[in-house]
């Protein structure tokens, strides 16, 4: 067994022992996966959400008037509209300026809206839009798993070599022929393995339960993920070039994910939150990668359409352990 | 293996004051201090883990670099071992770090570690952990080896074990490096001593020739004397506690019994290291 496999072996046995955190990495996301999926399924206070483009007020709808619907105003990119009826996250949209309606046939409300306004539209046409239901918990995955990943990176690797630097691991290390750069990649490889199997078997897992909607392919699924892992755990690294303390490292890291889960879109979106928080969420790793795998996962993109989350995170990861290097000390 | 005027600063604090040892191929050099002496500052050095600020550390007339690494073993004062492995894999880990290591039985065999090889590292008792890091320090076949205090801590009996272990690997020939507290180790186990204290070598020399160079004769203690203004030999008065040494008994036992003082618990004894540390750093050993 060479250096390199022999501190690979060491580190994952030292992770699959310790049930605690192993069963932790595993619950966690299931856990969270499953209550929002509960949380967020109850029913609407509307019955209906319809949205309206153009210039209403020449021609009364009743349709607009139900109490049971809710009315949103749309101005901007017709697609971008429709493209949410084709998600089920809106039931119609009427078009007034050009005289047309839109519903998705495979929602239950088309044809009792296409009916209500039967007499009223009748001098509209009817455009059809299909595509299944997207749910929140569809929605939500990427960003429970990409959580996940980015916990299970930066305290797997950053706060574990600071552990090691200050009860003396990395001293008895120090005093052996193995590099620096051997020590660290092999830490890295070890944890890359481990949080890869461990976001397959929770997706996986949750999968067969929830049956995510999955309009891309999994192999750019899996390679967005491994990218993403990667980005995530050179990240940490920068923490674990220098610092001594586990207390200090554990708060520099808390202070960092905790905006970085909230603002990254995680749990819900940034579409129209402030422009700066949606500038200051694409400087952090976790945002490109929920950004790729909902594209891929909901969008069916292939690997054109998220080359920019690919790109960003690979610049990301070389810029990270640029810095990394430069810093790290044994002592 | 030789250092050269050694120094090394942590900000304003000196903690190795320009030292110079030459040891030996093949003794075993204790290098002996109360604690804060700067004896692991200077160890650590040697090891080439810490960096001089001044001064040279040559093995085999050569500076050190990184290829001494692989010729070196080394226990340190405190170590935390990678959790949740077993000693056999923890042995076999740092094999694998070494171009050409010694075989896992070899080490069990000299370091007695056949009754916790399954064992896992959280579980050792101190005298098991500092076997199996002796076993760590020698899976290179180490032509200087580094014990940095390694019995510290351990019970009568551990300590006796260990030293058996360290006389095992002395007859392999193996350069040793030792610090330690205890005297009686350092009697048993090294064929040259230095003593160290604020920084400084006071002393270097084999066990014998610092004591005859520094005690004639035998030493007489008097518990409770209770009174400075005596002149007899080489009293030395600490608090209550009279101190003489003297290459004339005789003599020295009639002036005091003509000196009217309490000879209540009076001992008198072959002067050892013990008493020579006392005598050279003012304090205690183990204080």
């Amino acid at each position: 067994m060479n250096q390199f496999t022999a501190i690979v072996r060491a580190r994952t046995m030292e992770f699959i022992r310790d049930r605690g955190t192993l069963f932790w990495n595993l619950l966690f996301p299931v856990v969270l996966v499953v209550g929002f999926s509960f949380a967020f399924s109850g029913e609407n206070d509307y019955l209906f959400k319809i949205g309206v483009m153009g210039d209403t007020s020449g021609s009364p709808v009743s349709l607009l008037e139900l109490e049971s619907a809710e009315i949103i105003e749309y101005s901007g990119n017709r697609d971008d509209v429709i493209e949410k009826i084709r998600r089920h996250q809106l039931d119609m949209l009427i078009d007034f300026d050009a005289a047309l309606y839109f519903l998705n046939d495979e929602s239950p409300s088309a044809e009792v809206l296409r009916l209500l306004g039967s007499g009223e539209l009748s001098g509209f046409s009817e455009q059809a839009v299909s595509g299944s239901s997207i749910r929140y918990v569809d929605w939500v995955v990427p960003g429970i798993i990409g959580m996940n990943m980015l916990f299970s990176c930066m305290f797997g690797v950053g706060f574990v070599i600071v552990r090691y630097r200050k009860n003396g691991v990395l001293k008895r290390i120090k005093a052996t022929p193995v590099s620096p750069f051997v020590f660290i990649t092999a830490q890295m490889a070890s944890r890359f393995i481990i949080v890869l199997l461990t976001s397959i078997a929770v997706f996986t897992g949750t999968n067969l339960f929830f049956h995510f909607a999955m309009n891309g392919s999994y192999l750019l699924l899996l390679l967005v993920t491994a990218l993403a892992i990667l980005t995530m755990i050179s990240f940490g690294l920068i923490f674990a070039a220098r610092l001594k303390s586990e207390e200090l490292t554990s708060g520099l890291m808390n202070l960092l994910t905790f905006p970085m889960i909230i603002f990254s879109g995680v749990f819900f979106s940034l579409e129209g939150t402030p422009a700066f928080m949606q500038t200051a969420s694409k400087f952090f790793p976790l945002t490109h990668f929920i950004e790729a795998a909902r594209a891929v996962m909901i969008d069916g993109a292939g690997v054109i359409q998220i080359m920019p989350n690919i790109l960003v995170m690979v610049g990301m990861t070389a810029a990270f352990l640029v810095i990394a290097s430069a810093l790290f000390r044994w002592e | 293996m030789r250092i050269e005027n050694l120094e090394k600063n942590f900000g304003n604090v000196q903690a190795v004051d320009g030292i110079s040892i030459a040891i030996p191929e093949g003794i075993c050099f204790g290098l002996l201090g109360p604690n804060g002496a700067g004896k692991t500052t200077t160890i650590e050095m040697m090891e080439g883990i810490l960096t001089p600020t001044a001064g040279e550390v040559y093995f085999r007339e050569k500076k050190i670099d990184n290829y001494f690494k692989k010729k070196v073993g080394i226990q340190f004062q405190n170590t935390a071992l990678p959790e949740f492995i077993t000693v056999k894999e923890t042995l076999e880990l740092f094999r694998s770090l070494y171009p050409k290591p010694r075989s896992i039985d070899e080490i069990v065999e000299i370091c007695s570690l056949s009754d916790i090889l399954d064992r896992d590292n959280r579980k050792l008792s101190g005298g098991q952990r500092q076997r199996m890091l002796l076993g760590l320090a020698i899976i290179p076949r180490p032509e200087m080896l580094f014990l940095d205090e390694p019995t510290t801590g351990l019970d009568p009996q551990a300590r006796r074990n260990f030293w058996e272990l360290i006389e095992k690997i002395k007859a392999e020939k193996t350069t040793i490096l030792l610090t330690t507290h205890y005297m009686d180790e350092a009697e048993i186990l090294c064929d040259k001593i230095g003593i160290m204290d604020h920084g400084k070598l006071l002393e270097i020399d084999s066990p014998e020739n610092l004591l005859a160079n520094h005690f004639n004769g035998a030493l007489v203690r008097l518990p409770h004397a209770g009174r400075s203004d005596l002149e007899i030999g080489d009293g030395i008065l600490r608090g209550d506690h009279l101190e003489i040494t003297t290459d004339n008994l005789d003599r020295t036992m009639r002036e005091l019994l003509g000196s009217g003082l309490n000879l209540e618990g009076l001992s008198i004894k072959k002067p050892n290291l013990e008493d020579l540390f006392l005598k050279l750093t003012g304090t205690l050993l183990r204080s």
